[in-house]
């Protein structure tokens, strides 16, 4: 057992780590924003990252890697709100042509579960194909048929949305285990951004209670600001964890029960990102309140984050089923 | 990354098997939570068989007789341990966790010689005397007074949350011997026999009703000065030496109990009514189920990843606060939701006879005892001050002296 990041993973996190910092910093935010989500040149400069190839193999020009690798990638898009579809064009490398390279920007919709509230498609302006996973498997569409009403203010502002009374079935590109088994990477991915959430609302919860004074000392050696920071800290290692070992799982299924193992990370995962996202927030006071001061963007995008590929109440539920299956084959 | 226990991992894993399968069901049932020289035969006499299959002292070096077992074999035998229901220490926490390796690093060769075999083999027995009345999250605080009286130290003072010291033959004891000096500067760590004259035990009833604490009165206690581990007022660092035994694997076991007690509430929830259906079909019960479930499976993750961290490293992981506190909360969860299952059977602590398809010993007794968990060895409160102080790095508490 090595449950660790080996020296190519520290690589692979500190070169996006890098990257992220120096071409997505928060004050980018605002004109990403005004963009749309979607800057096609940063998107060029992430598929030459790997960002899309990273699991297609080397013979068909990707990167070769695993899940858990994709894992710790996504965790540092998350860590820096990095906007668009970028865990559907992942998804649809090797699926559909362009999406590895960059060239072709691949939204998508998660329709296992029913669309009983309409369908809202993300970043429709900005995709060129959109991927539907159904019941009954994959489909691709001409994003730039589709048309919808644009909703005026989405939640999480660098996400746009449009809502599409009439969705074509469009070309299978897939059966319902391609379906299930997308569902599945798609939701490790996910656990991924949102790990990455944990990570950068604590430091910067971190870096402000340090730095910020009231009653003349830093507002992070009252213990009730501390003890805040300490459970943000929990939280965002047992998201660690549980993400890293959907990945290790999918990519080795011997290890464990796949679907029990992706189910505890976006759980898990799903839950911290939007508990540390808010506690963010609460620590800085009024400033966490405004626009100005990016947490707001991180719980957004937690919030935004919480419903893809199965909400927290679905995941409980197949945690519930995978336990009761081992308790009884175990009895 | 790999999750994958490697091969000689997985043969010590089918030996282990092998072995208990056997010794287990032939040590029989445990006795009553109570009766402590039945209970001190039984944890001494599971020990002593570990001992001749070469499976006692797991982490300790193989100089004093143990396995030296690698930190996934370690992960291995406390999987196996539960899986079996096999007995986990009992009487012997204190000298396999504490005391014994306190003396292996700090002893004297004849301290060393005395004590280490006997505590292996199961044939003696350690309490713990190091909180005080006045001295608890503040242990440095201690007010036990050791004073030289020619080759002996006299002790007088009051010891609490001695666990087994019923059953105990030695006691590891914080005393102070100088009271001039800084809190912890003044301190020193002592072998008690327990048959020495001027030891008084009174038990103090824990609120589930079970007496494994007592207090421990001591009154012109003398203590030879070649008990003393460790120089005189250098107890204290003394006493952090053991922490190195720590990485990170001290609840393995307990976690996977209680994995498996979460599959007996799920299963129970099959057998019980909600309104006109099974627990088990309320949906928001399921989802409560599920959810303290995914949250267990995190924490062995996270146990995974700390330990394999601290193989590597070879120090232990800062991440041994952030597993205590998780676990310990999560811990106190999971047994409210078997309450919850029980309905109003959860008014009796045990099992009642006329409802023989309740576990409500068990859930009660898990669920009672788990409220020390997150007071005992560093409240909650405590492990959120070392995160917030030690890994994160914000500004200590303003502490008067």
């Amino acid at each position: 057992m090595d449950f660790q990041l080996s020296e190519d993973q520290l690589a692979l996190r500190e070169g996006l780590r890098s990257f992220c910092d120096g071409r997505v910093p928060h004050d980018q935010l605002p004109e990403l924003e005004k963009a749309g989500g979607i800057d096609r040149s940063l998107w060029s400069e992430l598929a030459e990252m790997g960002v899309f190839s990273l699991r297609l193999a080397e013979d068909a020009g990707g990167v070769g890697l695993g899940n858990a690798d994709a894992v710790i990638v996504f965790a540092e898009l998350g860590r820096r709100v990095v906007p668009g579809p970028l865990v559907w064009t992942h998804l649809a490398a090797g699926l559909i042509e362009g999406a590895a390279t960059g060239d072709t920007i691949v939204g998508g919709l998660d329709l296992v579960g029913g669309a009983a509230n309409g369908i809202l498609v993300e970043q429709l302006l900005g995709i060129d194909r959109l991927l539907v996973a159904r019941p009954e498997g994959l489909f691709v569409l001409d994003a730039r048929s589709l048309s919808g009403e644009a909703v005026e203010t989405p939640t999480d502002p660098l996400t746009p949305i449009h809502v599409i009374a009439d969705l074509p079935e469009g070309e299978q590109v897939g059966g319902p285990s391609d379906a299930a088994r997308l569902r599945l990477e798609g939701a490790a991915l996910v656990a991924g951004q949102q790990l990455g959430i944990c990570e950068a609302t604590l430091e910067l919860a971190n870096a402000y209670a340090k730095g910020r004074e009231q009653f003349g000392q830093p507002i992070g050696q009252f213990q009730a600001v501390k003890h805040l920071l300490a459970d943000m800290f929990v939280r965002q290692e047992v998201a660690r964890a549980a993400a890293y070992a959907a990945g290790a799982t999918l990519d080795d299924p011997r290890v464990g029960d796949v679907q029990r193992a992706v189910s505890v990370a976006k759980l898990t995962a799903g839950e911290a990102a939007v508990k540390n996202a808010r506690t963010c927030i609460q620590v800085h006071g009024g400033m966490g309140f405004t626009w100005e001061v990016p947490a707001h963007y991180y719980l957004k995008r937690a919030w935004a984050l919480e419903s893809l590929f199965g909400t927290s109440e679905e995941h409980a539920e197949q945690v519930a089923d995978c336990v009761e299956r081992a308790t009884h084959a175990s009895l | 990354m790999d999750l994958r226990y490697s091969e000689s991992d997985e043969k010590f894993r089918a030996e282990l098997r092998g072995w208990l399968s056997e010794a287990v069901p032939a040590h029989g049932k445990s006795p009553a939570v109570n009766d402590w020289p039945a209970r001190r035969a039984w944890d001494t006499g599971w020990q002593k068989k570990l001992f001749d299959a070469g499976y006692a002292g797991i982490n300790w070096p193989k100089e004093y007789g143990g396995r030296d077992a690698s930190l996934t074999e370690q992960l291995v035998y406390y999987e196996e341990i539960a899986r079996a229901r096999a007995p986990y220490v009992g009487v012997n926490f204190v000298g396999l966790l504490h005391g014994g390796p306190t003396v292996m690093v700090e002893g004297t060769p004849e301290q060393r010689a005395k004590h280490i075999p006997y505590i292996l083999d199961g044939s003696q027995v350690w309490c713990q005397g190091f909180s005080e009345p006045g001295a608890g999250s503040d242990l440095a605080a201690l007010s036990t007074r050791a004073v030289r009286d020619g080759d002996d130290y006299v002790v007088n003072g009051h010891k609490i949350w001695c666990s087994f010291a019923q059953a105990a033959d030695y006691c590891e004891l914080l005393v102070r011997t100088d009271p001039e000096a800084p809190k912890h500067r003044g301190i020193t760590w002592l072998i008690m026999p327990m048959d020495t004259p001027g030891i008084e035990i009174r038990p103090l009833p824990t609120l589930a009703g079970e007496g494994e604490f007592s207090e421990v009165f001591l009154e012109d206690v003398r203590i030879p000065i070649e008990n003393r581990v460790g120089d005189e007022n250098d107890g204290w660092r003394v006493t952090n030496v053991t922490l190195r035994f720590e990485r990170g694997t001290a609840f393995a076991s307990d976690m996977i109990s209680l994995q498996q007690f979460l599959g007996e509430l799920i299963d129970l929830s099959k057998r019980v009514t909600r309104h006109d259906a099974s627990a088990w079909e309320d949906r928001a019960l399921r989802t409560e189920l599920g959810h303290v479930a995914a949250e267990l499976d995190a924490l062995w993750a996270m146990v995974k990843l700390s330990v394999c961290e601290s193989s590597k490293t070879g120090v232990p992981g800062l991440g041994g606060s952030a597993v205590k506190l998780f676990y310990t909360e999560l811990y106190q969860r999971i047994g409210e939701l078997g309450m919850r299952l029980l309905g109003r059977a959860n008014l009796a602590r045990s099992d009642i006879a006329s409802l023989p398809d309740l576990p409500t010993g068990e859930i009660m007794h898990r669920m009672l005892n788990s409220i020390s968990l997150t007071i005992a060895a560093g409240t909650s409160q405590i492990q959120r001050n070392i995160i917030s102080e030690r890994i994160l790095g914000l500004p200590r508490d303003a502490r008067p002296k």
